[in-house]
């Protein structure tokens, strides 16, 4: 009913367009730095711990690198920066409207006529769904750049192999794959968010209890949701 | 004109209003009057459409606002402004953007008949040179005044203030009453007030509806409160020791 009510009695396309930049810049903007230092030191991280798995003189160093990149970009860079997204993004969009609801902000957008869900949500959504797949991609390239600096610094890993070892066996499917994804999560931390935000009662107490459901919620729903999503996109057979 | 009939809401076991009827005429501020916690502003919540009542019906002009489809709630509610308790305004705008919102969003006016627009409305509310300021840093009777501002900026046929008076001091309350009064007879336009502020009853009470535990028990004008007979509006009306000395 909640994502019914999105589509019902819009504003002018004008209206949406700049509401929507508007939330591109928060989300976007607001994000890059934290999501670009988290995915350097996952990727950093990534490399030493995978360096210090592989003791065997069989396996070539190359490996090293195949391995950071099939984790950042099936999982770190997509599913660990939902989780962070959801934390930053999602508890601000619930707190934001939370507060909208509590100080009668959204009643007085339904008495001047306006659809408030479809005010205050749908740039959200739409907004979040365009800018979380960038940062996806910043962060997968943080992530292997963090592994390059500290694998070719500390001398785990020639500059040449870890290169190499980022396009062997390479499957173009995990990046459409990886991007699927954070689409998906986009749209579950700000509807799941807007939602918990939308619908508090009460004072600046249940503003900070609905900040903290949309973030829980919002990791459970990630969870599930890549679970399917590597059920149905990613089996063999 | 706004016309209610036979409105009743409960909110579980709770009954909150029973079998409200009345008129609230044009071109002068009606009154909702009583005690906390009798239902005031869920009647005025029903009225506007932001609470829908469990039975009965609303009149706006002779248009029945709940057996409309949406297309007429959305054109009766873009008639309406709105003065909230704590103003509504919103945090992330300043001032200017704030009145200018409802021509924003609801008008394809250009920007400069918006801003005159708006310059307009901000003088009639004796406010000039706030224009870019933050609703954080101007005070609460200001943001009062700020919020009927954006409530007339849009040449409501309607207006609702709801406790216009609460948080200020008495002078402040006497000035938005009278900003209340004067807008709604300029405009010729139909307002509706609730407060439980006897000095803004005994000022601009020309019709006045008195709502006791949910029921309207008493409906008149200020020249009439004082001898009503009604001992519940009595209670309520003396109150307050000045007005008890008085009738004294």
């Amino acid at each position: 009913m909640f994502l019914g009510r999105l589509f019902v009695n819009r504003e002018s396309f004008r209206t949406y367009y700049r509401l929507v930049m508007e939330e591109c810049v928060g989300i976007g903007i607001g994000s890059i730095f934290l999501v670009a230092l988290v995915s350097t030191f996952i990727g950093a991280v990534t490399t030493l711990q995978t360096a210090y798995n592989l003791v065997s003189p069989f396996v070539p160093n190359w490996v090293i690198s195949q391995v950071v990149r099939e984790m950042v970009v099936l999982e770190l860079a997509p599913t660990i920066m939902a989780l962070i997204y959801a934390g930053k993004i999602g508890s601000s969009m619930a707190s934001g409207i939370g507060t909208m609801r509590i100080t009668e902000q959204i009643d007085a957008l339904e008495v001047m006529g306006i659809n408030s869900i479809s005010y205050l949500v749908l740039p959200k959504i739409i907004a979040s769904m365009l800018m979380y797949p960038l940062l996806v991609i910043v962060a997968g390239v943080c992530s292997l750049v963090g592994g390059y600096l500290v694998g070719t610094l500390t001398g785990i890993i020639t500059p040449h192999d870890y290169e190499y070892g980022l396009r062997a066996s390479f499957n173009e499917f995990t990046v459409t794959f990886a991007l699927i994804k954070a689409a998906v999560f986009a749209f579950l931390v700000s509807s799941i968010s807007s939602y918990k935000g939308y619908y508090t009662q009460g004072g600046s107490l249940e503003v900070g209890i609905s900040s903290t459901q949309a973030v829980t919620s919002s990791v459970i729903a990630i969870l599930v949701a890549e679970y399917t999503l590597v059920q149905i996109l990613l089996t063999n057979d | 004109m706004i016309k209610v009939q036979n409105i009743s809401r409960s909110f579980g076991d709770k009954v909150v209003l029973r079998d409200i009827s009345g008129t609230f005429e044009k071109g002068k501020p009606n009154l909702i009057i009583g005690a906390s916690g009798t239902g005031k502003s869920v009647l005025l919540k029903c009225i506007v459409g932001l609470s829908r009542p469990d039975d009965g019906q609303v009149f706006y002009d002779g248009r029945d606002f709940y057996a409309g489809d949406n297309e007429l709630k959305t054109e009766i509610r873009r008639e309406m402004g709105m003065l909230f308790q704590g103003g509504a305004l919103f945090d992330s705008k300043t001032v200017e953007q704030n009145v200018m919102f409802p021509l924003d969003v609801l008008t394809k006016m250009k920007a400069d008949e918006k801003l005159d627009r708006v310059n307009f409305c901000l003088k009639r509310v004796g406010l000039e040179n706030v224009n870019k300021k933050m609703p954080s840093e101007i005070s609460g009777g200001m943001k009062k005044r700020v919020g009927i501002a954006r409530a007339i900026v849009n040449n409501p046929n309607y207006l609702f203030c709801d406790e216009p008076n609460s948080g200020l001091d008495p002078q402040t309350s006497i000035l938005i009453d009278e900003l209340i009064q004067d807008i709604s007879e300029d405009l010729d336009i139909t307002t509706i007030v609730v407060t439980h502020d006897m000095n803004s009853v005994m000022g601009i009470g020309e019709k006045i509806m008195f709502i006791f535990k949910g029921q309207k028990l008493w409906e008149g004008t200020k020249n009439t409160i004082i001898h009503s007979g009604v001992q519940e509006l009595d209670d309520f009306v003396f109150a307050n020791k000045v007005m008890n000395n008085l009738r004294k």
